[in-house]
């Protein structure tokens, strides 16, 4: 409106419009705890039959901070996170134990009154939204497939799809680097990748919000590498619609190598750094499916939409 | 759709303000800023003496009907004595009493007025004066004067006129020179022009009082003659005979009587100091509003206590400072911590000004955020750690103002006017990002708070702002309006066309 009219050419989306056009007009505040607190979507998404990775045990109260290390004597590697987290923040990820010691998936150890620490400020709302007392949960480590070795440094990169009323509309695959301390989270440097919709490849990338051609660490191109599993990532996304019911949705996917896709946790307010990963902006892919709503489309299963989108989106491919 | 509504919703709300706020403006004529040219004075009068032993009483004449000055507020510095104000005839008199003093004493007696000219000699028409009882051969003197002066004149005015022509005369006739015998100046020569206009039926009296200029430690008494012609009061300068008061003449008191007397005491002085001082919108506001009683102005603002009022002076800027944030966060782009949080700091940069209230508050969260971080290492729980955050804030604030003293920096001490709750909750915001995001990101919300607080402060710093909100409140409708439009903004920020440079130049 005041500036920017390159920008809007393009069909950015930009943080305010994002805010009052599309989160306030789709996204019912009613429904937000379905995708904030984690333990909820999980529930709710096992119930719709979707996969999810398995929840070990939950703290609720310091008490059951103090009781934790009985139940984690059961497990090698494992996710501490907060169930009502942002942006990544006051997440865990144990892939060993090396002595006493609890091994980080940078290598650092960490010794358990630490790790009970760190859960019991998960606890008392540290990591939460709102600063409320949260709770602690203690989930299954994806151990995530080879695919994306070449173009990460530890951790676990994921998979963000954007789902529009319904229909996924653009992807990026989140990838770790150093300086993100193996998290997958743009924020802390990680680098992002956009993902054709179409055929499940990788192309541009960005980190922060310059665009870059290879992986900061491995030094290897990011573009052209294919994601599997594409067409369940995309049924897994599609069905995040009904889970959640938020009409601009964001579903975060992670690919372990024995249990295929998992999805990890949804978002009712993605973030829009996935238009500089992809070099597009979201607003005309809103628009392909306002024009298909808008024909009176019929209900359509989760799947049916995944097929629909691989085909709507199309001419955004750019092979 | 909704779009519309909100459109709508905020054409209703600027619609009422502003129709409300011309009322105000046209119709009852509220200025829309303060007149600087109209300026206050604060006339002084001291009473100085030597205190004898056993109870002590002093008097002093205060001004009762001033034409063209509204009193603004009258006090009295007098350590010890009881003080109060009663009505006598011909005036006001300010009172002073104590059980027992010794050495000298000083009383003081303080009006602060400012120039009025609504405000008229609303007195009531006296009644013709009785003939004074003078003694022969001075009654025939005065008859005579009075018959002959009464034969050159046509009214009052211009009898007073021709009476003081003849008294005035270098070379007098013999009855003006017998009857102002030793009567050469002051009172008596007063007395006696009194008593001859009495015996002209005139009414007549004495009135004293300051010409107010701009900084006067001893400021003389001027005396003027103020007779009634049966309509209204006319001044005399029984000097020079000249008719009407000078501009800035403010009458302190009438009536031939001393200003001041003391009983008790010893080697009275009586001393006036004036003072010209600026005019404090506000309480002039109170005094207009409670001389009109305008239903609107009842139900204003200025109705309510002054110390309130002062609070909602304060109060009715933080929309704005809001106002500011909106613009920086929804227009700009501008990261901050929390919504409130840098129109609170700016609240508080009011008490330390801007330059000071920068570096202490960097001082304190620096400070605090190292200390933070000596914390974590402890492995606190939340709130057990923001408590002792908040301790150590304290802690620092102390230290910092006591430092400060010491080294003669007074803005030091204003430090304990940061909302220290702010401080803590801003450390902790801070240090939870720093570890989490990096100190990068920390850095640039930290740094975006204090620009936001900084321009809120400037902007809320506008006197002309804070009065025009105070006097209308109403426009605040029309700032609403404004937000809610804002509300549906949907383009980009700022700092987006540098986020998304990126795809930006791809179309070019």
């Amino acid at each position: 409106m005041l500036w920017g009219r390159k920008l809007k050419n393009s069909g950015v989306i930009g943080l305010n419009e994002r805010n009052a056009n599309y989160i306030t007009a789709l996204n019912s505040r009613r429904l937000y705890p379905r995708v904030d607190n984690k333990r909820l979507t999980k529930s709710l998404a096992a119930a719709a039959g979707m996969a999810v990775p398995e929840l070990f045990a939950v703290a609720e109260s310091q008490g059951d901070v103090r009781g934790l290390p009985e139940t984690l004597a059961q497990h090698k590697s494992f996710v501490v996170k907060p169930a009502s987290g942002s942006g990544g923040d006051g997440i865990l990820v144990i892939d060993g134990r090396y002595g006493g010691n609890y091994r980080l998936i940078n290598g650092e150890l960490m010794p358990e009154s630490a790790l009970l620490h760190h859960t019991s400020n998960i606890v008392s709302g540290q990591f939460s939204l709102t600063g409320q007392p949260d709770i602690a949960l203690i989930e299954y480590r994806v151990q995530f497939d080879s695919v994306f070795d070449e173009i990460s440094y530890r951790g676990v990169p994921d998979i963000r799809i954007i789902v529009y009323r319904g229909y996924p509309v653009m992807a990026m695959v989140r990838l770790p680097t150093r300086q993100s301390d193996g998290k997958a989270n743009l924020h802390q440097g990680a680098v992002g990748a956009g993902v054709d919709l179409a055929t499940g490849l990788t192309m541009s990338a960005s980190s922060g919000n310059l665009r870059v051609l290879d992986h900061p660490d491995t030094l290897t191109p990011i573009a052209g590498h294919q994601v599997p599993h594409w067409d369940r990532i995309l049924d897994i996304a599609a069905t995040g619609y009904e889970v959640s019911g938020l009409g601009y949705l964001g579903v975060d996917i992670v690919i372990d190598k024995d249990l295929g896709p998992l999805m990890l946790e949804m978002n009712a307010r993605p973030g829009l750094n996935i238009q500089i990963a992809n070099d597009a902006g979201l607003k005309p892919r809103f628009a392909v499916i306002d024009a298909l709503l808008e024909d009176g489309a019929a209900d359509a299963s989760p799947e049916a939409r995944a097929r629909a989108s691989v085909e709507l989106m199309q001419p955004f491919s750019p092979c | 759709m909704t779009l519309r509504y909100v459109q709508g919703l905020a054409l209703v709300c600027a619609l009422l303000g502003l129709s409300v706020f011309f009322y105000k403006q046209a119709v009852l004529g509220l200025p829309l800023s303060e007149d600087a040219s109209r300026s206050a004075w604060t006339i002084e009068a001291s009473l100085r003496f030597e205190a004898r032993p056993g109870p002590i009483k002093a008097a002093l004449r205060v001004p009762a009907l001033t034409p063209g000055f509204a009193t603004l507020s009258e006090n009295s510095v007098a350590g010890g004595y009881g003080y109060d104000i009663g009505y006598e005839d011909g005036g006001r008199r300010a009172q002073w009493a104590i059980r027992r003093a010794s050495g000298e004493q000083r009383l003081y007696y303080r009006v602060v007025v400012y120039g009025d000219p609504s405000i008229e000699e609303a007195d009531t028409t006296p009644p013709f004066p009785d003939p004074p009882g003078l003694t022969e051969p001075e009654r025939t003197a005065a008859l005579e004067l009075v018959e002959e002066v009464r034969q050159e004149s046509a009214d009052a005015a211009s009898l007073v006129s021709a009476l003081l022509r003849r008294v005035n005369d270098p070379t007098p006739d013999e009855n003006v020179a017998l009857l102002f015998e030793g009567r050469r100046g002051g009172t008596r020569r007063m007395s006696m022009l009194i008593d001859l206009l009495a015996y002209a039926r005139v009414p007549a009296r004495s009135v004293r009082g300051l010409l107010l200029k701009d900084e006067q430690r001893n400021a003389p008494i001027a005396t003027y003659l103020e007779i009634h012609d049966g309509v209204e009061w006319l001044f005399f300068d029984p000097s020079s005979g000249s008719q009407g008061l000078p501009d800035n003449f403010f009458a302190w008191s009438r009536g031939l009587e001393t200003l001041a007397t003391v009983q008790g005491g010893s080697g009275l002085e009586l001393n006036f100091a004036v003072r010209r001082s600026q005019l404090d919108s506000l309480d002039v506001a109170t005094n207009r509003a409670e001389q009109r009683g305008s239903l609107l102005m009842t139900f204003s603002l200025f109705s309510l206590p002054i110390q309130t009022q002062a609070v909602y002076s304060v109060l009715l800027m933080i929309p704005i400072g809001a106002l500011v944030m909106v613009l920086l966060r929804n227009f700009v782009g501008v990261q901050t911590f929390g919504t409130f949080m840098p129109v609170l700091i700016a609240l508080a940069f009011r008490e330390t000004d801007l330059l000071a209230g920068v570096i202490l508050f960097t001082l304190l969260t620096g400070l605090g955020l190292a200390i933070r971080f000596l914390l974590e290492r402890l492995r606190l729980l939340l709130v057990p750690r923001l408590t002792a955050v908040l301790i150590i804030v304290v802690l620092l604030m102390l230290s910092i103002s006591v430092i400060a003293h010491q080294l003669g920096l007074e803005t030091g001490l204003s430090v304990a006017l940061f909302p220290m709750v702010i401080i803590a909750m801003t450390i902790e915001r801070m240090s939870v990002i720093w570890e989490e995001r990096g100190a990068q990101d920390a850095m640039k919300a930290g740094a975006g708070s204090l620009l936001v607080a900084a321009l809120a402060y400037l902007v809320m710093g506008i006197d002309a702002l804070e009065y025009l909100f105070f006097t209308f409140p109403e426009l605040l409708l029309v700032i609403l309006a404004f937000v809610l439009l804002c509300g549906r903004y949907s383009g980009y920020r700022l700092s987006e066309l540098r986020r998304f440079g990126v795809l930006s130049r791809k179309d070019s």
